[in-house]
């Protein structure tokens, strides 16, 4: 149009080409590009990190997950937002009405939820109870010296801090594997509060995904949070042995996680391992499971995408496996590997299966 | 001219006249493109709200639970976070907002050292809000927790007082400098006439300035608490994301910025999204309310 | 002079001093924040942080040159989409001071200025993101244009006013048309404070955050791709701020300088321009 205007758009146009140049910018929508989205539980994210940096290195494909919550993952498999979901909780039954097609949970690993803390002195691992647990997160028990947590752990000098309860603020299956604990270890907890991805906590400060809380643990003193396994061992913080169902203090690990797993998974791979009856059995821990559409023909879905997706998650399920025990979660079993096989063999396209 | 000329001449005019026209109506499209854009936020955020506002009514701003699990909404838990940080926030601002104003408008009006202090405000508003919780979180919550510890509550270090603390800074320049602004607008006159009565400094100020700029000062004080009301990233960084009435102002709270920036991208039933929205749509419409009300002060001031 | 004026002088000398020191009290945070910045974050920034991508959670090392290209090209993009638009707007509204779709106009600009941008996230959300089917840099950059607007037709409006109306008359006396007057003859007259304008805008939004929470995404790969999760500085500050890794809390450093010195500088260079060509905005 005109000179000045011209020049202006020249400019600027000028400017993006060469940035787009420089880094090869594109506007593509294409499908068959080497990316996958997914996004959801925080509680397998140091895990996925690891596999999928791996799987990147050996594949090319980069897997972009965002740990932004069970919740958030559910929910933008609904919007058909991301290729999958990955949530620690199984959906319920209203979620699953929500979706209104069939949609499959592929267990990845199982992991801990470990009660952590943030105690001066030299206090790793002091025991507790399910009774004190429930009181602590209701706001019933206030410090740590109280005579209820003091008489289990009489070898240990725990001093007199007021307790600061840390939970989650974002939908988390990390919160549904733990209040499912909880409601089964105490009445009032199942009364009162309930379980579920995220309730309404009657006590305590919310912190953003497993990250948040174990961030607010390790920065104040006296606080308690739970938090999956690794997030703990990885940031050098001390967390709780548990009493279990048989009475003995477990410290979380990967062999008491294992234990409670080792239980006959349902065809559908829908299962709550807490408060297990296994003697050696760590009482709070819980799979994790990768959330996809049965039916990979969605939203215009290329084949070529759909079978990239269901690829990785056989790497996951078989050489992906290789990662879980050095970041401490629990791998599969071999008869739940054989469950989410199968599963994954349902997965369609247009009908017909993928794999 | 010859026929060829003429015939050049009239298609670049025509062209002209062409490009003339064109260039009118962009402009009017672009006004328009503003009028429909404003128009379509507010209707897609009345549109996401409706299942919530079909479940509750009214009674939604004052119910006080917030319960994901049992699908019961209740905004008062935010609406009371945020009416806290907010006026705490402004509290603790207008003392040096009304400072630096005065200092700028009269004392100092000119020179090296009010320009260095203008930039100083200048910048503090370009901050990023987010640097602002990332230093309020690593470096003023355990100042914070350390108060709390002599004072003897409980050491959270985040909360609603941490936030207040922060946004306090955050909204400082915006009455500041709408203050200077009126406070240099004060007839000389004025002033002059009580100087010549033999009033000192602080009783021109007091009985002269300050009275003369009410308005302005008032205006530039709704400014300040429309920008803090909607004030996210720092205070979703320091507040502590409980969703209960927060029962003292050194614990945790939340505010509707921040439940909103937390839960939106996990909120999985239709009625919890659209709870967070008519959050969102009630802080849209109190925000806009007080900015506007600020503005027409200052215009109905400065056309005086 | 008797005790009462004795008084009354010293009351105006002491209020003086609290106001004074009121008023630059201001500066302690400002050099708090920048002090803290730098010394924490000056000995993150080495050529492998800039050149690198995040590692996997847990490993040391690894670098932020997803979040920078990122938020290169989002603030760009944004940019491209929200400039024209925002100067043409400004254009109108300089020239059109009353009439009805000009008050509309301006209305709806003042109260763009004064919507959250939490909430311009989520209406992005509803109008690219979940239509597109996935989220993108191109939504985040939508949102960030919605942001600039007002800056951009406010200053632009403010600085067209100024220009003498004499100066338009003699473009439409000489008989150029309405286009050219505009554009050849105001709009040049007016360019350092457009261009001002502009710089704001970009510093105002170069550190936003929430716009692109639920828009842009983020993403731990080096991403190009507009129509895909890209990862921002801003969005990586908020994920790796409250994260509990003392590797991230690092990086996390490193980046909150790298962005702070650029919207410092960003505004500081625009207080330069408006200076040396003495344009009041």
């Amino acid at each position: 149009m005109q000179t000045f205007f011209k020049s202006l758009k020249q400019g600027l146009a000028a400017s993006v080409l060469l940035a787009a140049a420089i880094t090869n910018v594109q506007l593509v929508t294409a499908q068959d590009d080497k990316t996958l989205l997914g996004a959801g539980s925080s509680f397998i994210n140091p895990l996925f990190s690891k596999m999928f940096a791996d799987y990147n290195a050996k594949t090319g494909i980069q897997v972009n997950y965002q740990s932004i919550g069970s919740g958030g993952g559910i929910l933008q498999l609904t919007n058909k937002t991301v290729d999958f979901g990955a949530s620690d909780g199984p959906l319920n039954d209203e979620q699953t009405a929500k979706f209104g097609v069939p949609v499959l949970h592929i267990p990845q690993a199982s992991g801990a939820v470990v009660i952590t803390y943030n105690l001066p002195g030299n206090n790793n691992n002091i025991n507790l109870t399910p009774d004190i647990i429930a009181d602590i997160f209701l706001g019933k028990i206030k410090t740590w010296n109280d005579a209820r947590i003091t008489s289990v752990n009489k070898r240990m000098n725990i001093p007199g801090l007021p307790i600061l309860v840390a939970h989650r603020s974002d939908g988390s299956g990390t919160t549904n594997i733990f209040t499912n604990y909880l409601s089964k270890v105490s009445a009032e907890w199942k009364s009162k509060v309930g379980s579920a991805g995220a309730v309404n906590w009657p006590a305590g400060l919310g912190g953003k995904g497993n990250e948040g809380v174990a961030g607010l643990v390790k920065q104040t003193p006296g606080a308690v949070g739970y938090v999956e396994l690794i997030y703990a061992l990885q940031n050098k913080m001390d967390y709780a042995k548990i009493q279990n169902k048989k009475g003995k203090f477990i410290i979380p690990s990967i062999a008491s996680v294992t234990s409670a797993g080792n239980v006959k998974m349902p065809d559908d791979a829908k299962i709550f391992i807490t408060d297990t009856d296994a003697p050696d059995g760590y009482p709070i821990a819980g799979f994790t499971w990768v959330l996809i559409y049965k039916e990979q023909n969605y939203n215009g879905r290329s084949k070529d995408r759909a079978t990239k997706l269901l690829k990785l998650l056989w790497w996951n399920i078989h050489e992906g496996q290789a990662f879980t025990q050095p970041l401490n979660y629990s791998p599969l079993s071999k008869e739940a590997q054989k469950i989410a096989e199968k599963i994954l063999k349902s997965a369609t396209y247009d009908g017909k299966a993928i794999l | 001219m010859n026929d060829q000329k003429l015939k050049t001449k009239t298609r670049s005019s025509s062209g002209m006249i062409r490009a003339e026209s064109i260039f009118k109506r962009s402009l009017i499209a672009v006004g328009i493109a503003m009028v429909l854009l404003v128009a379509g936020l507010m209707i897609t955020l009345i549109i996401e709200s409706v299942p919530s506002m079909k479940n509750l009514g009214l009674k939604y701003l004052w119910s006080k639970t917030w319960d994901p699990v049992n699908n019961v909404y209740g905004a008062l838990p935010f609406l009371i976070g945020t009416l806290l940080t907010s006026f705490l926030a402004l509290i603790i601002s207008i003392p040096f907002s009304f400072a630096i104003a005065i200092y700028l408008g009269e004392y100092n009006p000119k020179g090296w050292l009010s320009n260095f202090l203008k930039n100083t405000v200048e910048l503090i508003a370009a901050v990023p809000s987010v640097i602002y919780g990332f230093w309020g979180l690593l470096v003023l919550v355990p100042i914070v927790r350390s108060l709390e510890i002599k004072v003897g509550v409980l050491p959270y270090g985040i909360g609603i007082f941490t936030a207040s603390l922060i946004l306090a800074v955050m909204i400082i320049p915006y009455a500041a400098s709408l203050g200077r602004e009126m406070i240099r607008l004060v007839p000389s006159p004025l002033k002059e006439g009580a100087y010549s009565l033999g009033a000192t400094r602080y009783e021109v100020i007091k009985n002269v300035i300050l009275p003369y700029t009410k308005s302005g000062l008032f205006a530039g004080i709704l400014l300040s608490l429309g920008r803090a009301l909607g004030e996210t990233m720092a205070v979703t960084m320091v507040i502590g994301n409980t969703s209960m009435i927060p029962d003292s102002i050194f614990g945790p709270g939340n505010t509707m910025a921040s439940v909103i920036a937390n839960e939106f991208t996990e909120a999985d039933h239709t009625l919890y999204l659209s709870a967070l929205i008519e959050l969102g749509l009630v802080l849209f419409v109190v925000t806009v309310v007080i900015n506007m009300i600020g503005k027409r002060i200052i215009k109905r001031f400065t056309n005086e | 002079m008797n005790a009462k004026v004795k008084y009354r002088v010293g009351k105006s000398k002491v209020v003086q001093g609290v106001i004074v020191f009121l008023a630059f009290l201001i500066t302690v945070p400002l050099i708090l924040i920048i002090v803290y910045i730098f010394r924490e974050g000056i000995t993150k920034i080495n050529w492998a942080f800039l050149t690198q991508i995040p590692k996997p959670v847990g490993e040391t090392g690894g670098g932020i040159v997803n979040a920078l290209i990122g938020s290169i090209l989002i603030v760009l993009t944004a940019s491209v989409i929200s400039i024209p638009i925002g100067i043409l707007c400004g254009i109108y509204l300089s020239e059109n001071k009353t009439g009805r779709l000009a008050y509309w106009a301006r209305l709806s600009v003042d109260v763009l200025q004064g919507v959250p941008s939490i909430v311009i996230g989520i209406v992005v959300y509803f109008w690219v993101v979940k239509p597109i089917g996935t989220f993108s840099a191109l939504s985040g950059s939508v949102a960030l244009a919605i942001m600039m607007l007002p800056i951009l037709i406010r200053s632009t409006e403010e600085t067209l006013k100024m220009i003498p109306f004499s100066l338009k008359e003699a473009g439409l006396a000489l008989g150029l048309p309405y286009h050219k007057v505009i554009l050849k003859v105001i709009v040049p007259c007016g360019v350092s404070g457009i261009l001002s304008g502009v710089m704001l805008s970009i510093a105002r939004i170069a550190g936003e955050t929430a716009p692109l929470l639920f828009t842009a995404f983020g993403n731990p790969y080096l991403n190009t791709n507009l129509a895909k999760p890209m990862q921002s500085l801003p969005l990586m500050i908020f994920n790796y701020a409250t994260s509990p890794y003392d590797e991230w809390h690092d990086m996390a450093w490193g980046a909150a300088l790298i962005l702070l010195f650029t919207v410092l500088s960003l505004n500081i260079i625009t207080k330069l321009i408006t200076r040396r060509w003495n344009v009041q905005l």
